[in-house]
């Protein structure tokens, strides 16, 4: 049988002429989609890879502005393993992503499950939501200024007037209320980019899936729990890992709101990074800090990219 | 299991009714079909009896409770949904367990009932296996798998065979009207296929407009439509319907041929009416009636002949070969016994 089949094989195939190397530069089917990948990648290298690449070349050598600068190796690395300010950045990035993004997924979730059921004036809804998400994010960070002033804070006269508080609360002057101060901040500037996502993603799950349920005797917490949540881990995981990525490369809301201040309380890398490098002109040391992040990124990128493989009925077709 | 009662139920989307007032009574084990043209509201009434849809008015009883404001989920009822709905991230033993599972079941019963179950269907080596790694057949049988290890009052299907393809649907249909031989769980199937409710149907509710046009046997349905639309909705190919008037104790039509009825007619000389002539039981007559050979279409086992008779179009379906080519002359007569009139105007059977 096999035999048989190899020899037909044989008979058939035509005598093939060898296809000119140009020619298969030009059509083979690899190259074509390498020619179509070419602009693109192009873009990719120059505005993407090469300033991280000389990022990270920066951070071994102890370049200042104006100066080129040498390879130093790890010394940049070793001072910052010494210095307070750094890790005290660090402390404050971390603390600024996991409670920040746990509040954003908490709320988005939260918001996402409302508009999606039946509501009046649901479009509208819809809209308000995404308002924090539409404003700049300079703008939005001046309107908070404003908010947490020491003096003209709205917040503060409102509860004062209400009896709550005599004196005025120092928002951005006190460590832990700063540090607070721009969570908050960032959590409403993060919660519509979670809500819209998850509603897109609440939207795929079909009602005939919770029709089934119902039937099935689930109560609407059960209903969520087993039939929403699973269906939806797919778009948490990407939804999370980019609200924790922007979360924890943050710069523009505490460089307009405290610009890192006070004493060092609300730096997190990026900014640590932006001062050292660009205000100090310590362009080796601040990309030193900068590259510092790529690990932790790295780190959630994997986590996510883990979520996303280990779902396994999500893999189509093999049917075996 | 249970015995199902409709009793005047309507329903209305805000202000459009599309539910007229329906009644129907399913006994305890009986396979019942609701049966009608696209967006008549046999989905709709099937949903107000899982208690997927609200009762805009009337009541429905399962067993001897009224379940009108019982929901879903103290019904017990289990549903086939027309898209499966199988729970894409549970595997085919997760999906018929998930029941039992939120009913907090002890383990070996879970067990046991769905080892039943997938004994019963067939699925005992696909138990490990999403819905995206299943056929479309095997898809619809974990969803009745789901059903049985509920082990229900009532089963109600909602057209389970239209994403299947022809063959397959006819395999289905058996395996289904077996399964009910077995389990003898009262069900009520909701379908478009006249074919589908003519063969597993213990009792055939047609449907039309909101309305109920007609409920009885199979049988009964064919030999004694109600009306003219459960005549031409039942059979295939459709019943012929020709226009003309009563005439004496025979019927005349439009263009003046008589033909004969199997008994007086309820309506007066004259009267408009229409006579009804099933395909099937028309039969090639020597002493018959001329009528011109348009199309012939040999199936094997019959032959369907479609013919002029004086204007009218007429098809018939004969069980020997036919040798007439187009624009060839064949006699045909029918048996007046098996006729059927119909008042012209609102349908009605008239003879009794
Ligand atoms: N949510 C709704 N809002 C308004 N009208 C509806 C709604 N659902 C159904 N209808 C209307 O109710 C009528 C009955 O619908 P239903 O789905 O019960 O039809 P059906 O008999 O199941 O048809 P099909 O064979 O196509 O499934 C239709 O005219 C439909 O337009
Ligand atoms: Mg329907």
């Amino acid at each position: 049988m096999a035999d048989t089949a190899i020899e037909i094989g044989r008979m058939k195939a035509p005598p093939r002429k060898e296809p000119s190397a140009w020619s298969r530069l030009v059509s083979g089917r690899g190259w074509l989609s390498f020619w179509y990948m070419m602009p693109t990648a192009v873009i990719l290298i120059l505005f993407l890879g090469y300033p991280l690449i000389l990022g990270v070349w920066l951070s071994f050598t102890d370049a200042k502005i104006g100066r080129p600068g040498a390879f130093i190796g790890l010394e940049n690395f070793e001072w910052l393993w010494g210095d307070d300010v750094f890790w005290l950045s660090v402390f404050n990035t971390l603390l600024y992503t996991i409670v920040a993004s746990t509040i954003k997924f908490a709320v988005g979730l939260y918001l996402a499950l409302l508009l999606n059921k039946h509501l009046p004036f649901k479009a509208m809804f819809r809209a308000i939501v995404l308002v924090p998400f539409i404003v700049p994010t300079v703008l939005s960070a001046i309107a908070f200024w404003w908010l947490y002033d020491a003096q003209f804070s709205i917040i503060s006269w409102t509860l004062e007037k209400l009896g709550l508080i005599t004196a005025n609360i120092n928002f951005l002057g006190d460590p832990w209320n700063a540090r607070w101060s721009t969570i908050f901040a960032n959590i409403w500037r993060g919660v519509p980019f979670v809500a819209i996502t998850l509603l897109a993603g609440l939207q795929t799950v079909s009602p005939a899936l919770h029709e089934a349920a119902t039937l099935d005797g689930a109560t609407s917490w059960q209903r969520f729990r087993h039939i929403t949540y699973p269906l939806l881990t797919p778009i948490i995981a990407v939804v999370m890992t980019f609200s924790v990525l922007f979360t924890f490369t943050d710069f523009q809301l505490i460089w307009a709101l405290t610009r890192g201040g006070p004493v060092n309380a609300t730096h997190l890398m990026a900014t640590l990074s932006y001062q050292r490098a660009i205000i100090a002109g310590q362009l080796g040391e601040g990309s030193a800090i900068a590259t510092a992040m790529i690990p932790f990124l790295l780190a959630a990128v994997g986590i996510a990219w883990y979520g996303l493989q280990t779902r396994k009925w999500q893999q189509g077709g093999s049917n075996d | 299991m249970a015995s199902v009662e409709i009793r005047d139920v309507r329903k209305a989307y805000g202000t459009t009714p599309v539910i007229h007032g329906v009644d129907i009574d399913i006994q305890d084990g009986e396979f019942v079909i609701l049966v009608g043209p696209s967006g008549c509201g046999k989905s709709t009434l099937l949903r107000m009896i899982a208690g997927l849809e609200n009762i805009t008015g009337g009541d429905i009883r399962i067993g001897e409770r009224v379940v009108n404001n019982v929901p879903p989920k103290e019904r017990d009822i289990a549903m086939v949904f027309q898209n499966y709905a199988l729970y894409p991230h549970m595997t085919v033993a997760q999906n018929m367990a998930f029941s039992l599972k939120l009913r907090k079941a002890p383990k070996s019963e879970i067990d046991s009932r769905v080892n039943r179950a997938s004994e019963i269907l067939g699925l005992d080596k696909l138990l490990d296996r999403y819905p995206r790694q299943l056929s479309g057949g095997q898809r619809q049988r974990v969803a009745m798998g789901r059903a049985i290890v509920r082990d229900p009052q009532v089963f109600l299907f909602d057209e389970p065979l239209s994403n299947l393809d022809a063959k397959l649907r006819v395999a289905m249909r058996t395996e289904i009207k077996d399964l009910h031989q077995r389990l003898k769980t009262t069900t009520v199937y909701v379908t478009h296929d006249q074919i589908e409710a003519m063969t597993m149907a213990d009792k055939i509710v047609v449907m039309h407009d909101g309305i109920v046009e007609q409920i009885g046997t199979p049988l009964e349905l064919y030999d004694r439509p109600n009306n003219r639309f459960v005549a031409g909705f039942i059979g295939s190919p459709s019943m012929n319907f020709i226009e003309g008037k009563v005439k004496g104790s025979g019927f005349e039509t439009a263009s003046g041929l008589h033909l004969p009825l199997p008994a007086r007619p309820g309506a007066a000389d004259g009267a408009p009416a229409v006579y009804g002539l099933r395909p099937e039981h028309i039969a090639l007559d020597p002493n018959g009636i001329p009528v011109t050979v348009k199309v012939v279409e040999p199936t094997g086992s019959e032959t369907q002949v479609f013919v002029d008779a004086g204007g009218q179009q007429i098809v018939c379906v004969f069980r020997e070969r036919v040798t007439a080519g187009p624009g060839e002359t064949i006699k045909i007569a029918a048996d007046p016994q098996l006729v059927h009139l119909f008042d012209a105007k609102d349908g009605k059977r008239l003879i009794n």
